[in-house]
């Protein structure tokens, strides 16, 4: 009889709060599995393969504590972004031609395909012998790993567009400036940040890598230290630092999304 | 009628789909001649499918006949596409609103491309609005307004560019009987008022019939089947017979 009475006096709050508590916990929960497995395992195990999750806890603290080893983290963050955002730029360049034009599809389409079957560790080695520079080569590892998805995602964008729209726009005889910043860019906006989201994850993965070209400094650099003295504490703790990256980089992208994509039907039944 | 250089202008128009000539073409406009005089509120009236989009597109500029040629105001809306920026105005079959607009943003859409100023852009675009009584409703987007509220927003779009030409393909066949004759009645009200050329199409003799002064019912492949004045003068006993006369051919 008093709950309802309880319920009334605040129900907004009241929900709103439990509905927060109850994604965070969803968020939360698969990777309390995971930490408790491996929590578990560093009982039955030596610390040197499976250490301790409080020592890699320390191992991070360490990281974020130590401005030379933070920096470290800060560089390969870069190296990240550098390389997606002219993985992008070319990326969404070639697409623009390749919906424009058969022909330029035709030719591109290929060596792009072509490009998606050459492992990360090959272009480290075409970028030492091609490069002078740590920073040219890493640049250069990263835009060839990721430009071909970019390319395709953007390509993909592009021809999904809807036709009707893209005519009644059309109809008002834009000049290509305006086409773009009203028709084209909102349209494709959803698709590219999706794009970015996959990309994130995979750049981040080939980072490492490509830190392999003589970096002296990233967590790939940092994450071979920790192999010659065979540190799984420090290995875990490094690989972290670019996992936490990814979460914060996708929360941003998920931020943006929310707000960009307001104009959004929401269906109260959906998948 | 209006005796001056028509307007608007096709000559042995004809459009066809797939290779020229191939075997696979289908020829969806035939050798078309037809004029609009200035001031004129043409009903293209035709079957489904018997070549009214097509013909709609070419007059638009967004497709180019195969052969014949299509003028307006003496120049080709085709190949001199940017000189009609701000003079054609488009009332699709759908209501073609960009989702990611609010419905004046979408009324702005063409007074944005002709590079007018924010302020007003969007004295023009409520103007529209509330003429078309969407006050209210000005910063809701698509999804959340009714099928007859997205076409009245589309309406006050093609409105807001004060453009002198007025095209519109089938643009209430989508709603339903009572909110389409109210908005055909608003809209061809709005169209003599402004003193708009309107090609308006349509596939229902009722709404030829209550909108056009004049009305060309086509056959398929579209051309001329009949070509039909109406004036305010015409009295419910000739327009029964006009009806008739449609029918006729339409049946045909
Ligand atoms: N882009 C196109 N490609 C091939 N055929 C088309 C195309 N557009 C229209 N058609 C064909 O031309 C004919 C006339 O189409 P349309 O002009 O849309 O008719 P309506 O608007 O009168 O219903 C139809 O048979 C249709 O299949
Ligand atoms: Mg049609």
């Amino acid at each position: 009889m008093t709950m309802p009475q309880a319920e009334l006096s605040s129900p907004q709050p009241a929900s709103w709060s439990w509905a927060v508590g109850r994604r965070a916990l969803t968020y939360v929960f698969p990777f309390v599995v995971v930490a408790g497995i491996w929590q578990i395992a560093s009982l039955f195990f030596p610390p040197f393969l499976f250490p301790s999750l409080v020592d890699v806890f320390k191992r991070c603290i360490l990281i974020f504590a130590s401005w030379s080893e933070f920096s470290d983290v800060l560089a390969t963050v870069g190296r990240i972004l550098a390389g997606l955002a002219g993985a992008f730029i070319v990326g969404a360049v070639l697409a623009v031609m390749m919906a424009r034009s058969r022909a330029a599809n035709e030719f591109l389409s290929p060596i792009l395909t072509l490009f998606q079957g050459i492992p990360a560790l090959s272009w480290v080695v075409f970028a030492i012998i091609w490069f002078h520079g740590v920073e040219p080569r890493i640049f250069f590892i990263m835009v060839m790993t990721t430009l071909p998805a970019f390319a395709f995602q953007v390509l993909s964008a592009l021809q999904a567009m809807s036709r009707d729209l893209m005519e009644m726009v059309m109809s008002f005889r834009p000049n290509r400036v305006k086409l773009f910043r009203v028709m084209i860019i909102p349209a494709i906006l959803p698709d590219i940040l999706t794009a970015w989201k996959v990309n994130l994850g995979n750049a981040s993965r080939v980072v490492v890598v490509a830190e392999l070209v003589g970096a002296t400094g990233g967590v790939g650099y940092e994450l071979l230290q920790q192999q010659q003295v065979f540190d799984m504490a420090g290995a875990l703790a490094w690989t972290l630092q670019l996992v936490f990256f990814v979460l914060i980089a996708q929360g941003v992208l998920t931020l943006i999304e929310n707000i960009a994509f307001r104009y959004r039907a929401v269906s109260e039944r959906s998948l | 009628m209006t005796t001056s250089q028509p307007i608007i202008s096709l000559k042995q128009v004809s459009k066809s789909f797939g290779k020229a000539g191939g075997a696979s073409s289908y020829t969806a406009v035939d050798r078309l001649d037809l004029d609009v005089g200035r001031g004129q509120m043409l009903a293209l009236l035709g079957k489904t499918g018997c070549g009214k989009s097509t013909i709609f597109n070419m007059i638009a500029g967004l497709t180019e006949p195969s052969s014949g040629d299509v003028t307006i105001d003496g120049r080709n809306p085709f190949r001199d596409f940017d000189s009609f920026r701000g003079k054609i105005a488009i009332v699709f079959q759908g209501d073609r609103l960009l989702p990611w607009r609010t419905a004046v943003q979408n009324v702005e859409l063409g007074l944005e491309m002709l590079d007018v100023p924010a302020e007003k852009r969007r004295t023009a675009a409520m103007h529209w609005l509330t003429t078309l009584g969407l006050r209210g409703h000005e910063n809701d987007y698509p999804h959340a307004l009714s099928g007859g509220m997205r076409q009245r927003v589309s309406i006050a779009r093609a409105f807001a560019t004060d453009a002198n030409i007025l095209l519109c393909d089938e643009p209430f066949s989508a709603l339903d009987e009572m909110t389409g004759r109210s908005l055909r009645a608003e809209f061809a009200r709005l169209v003599k008022q402004n003193g708009k050329t309107a090609v308006f199409i349509t596939h229902s003799i009722n709404e030829a019939l209550e909108i056009g002064d004049r009305i060309v019912v086509l056959k398929r492949p579209a051309n001329i089947a009949v070509d039909l004045p109406l004036t305010s003068e015409t009295t419910e006993t000739e327009k029964l017979a006009i009806r008739n006369q449609i029918q006729g051919v339409l049946a045909a």
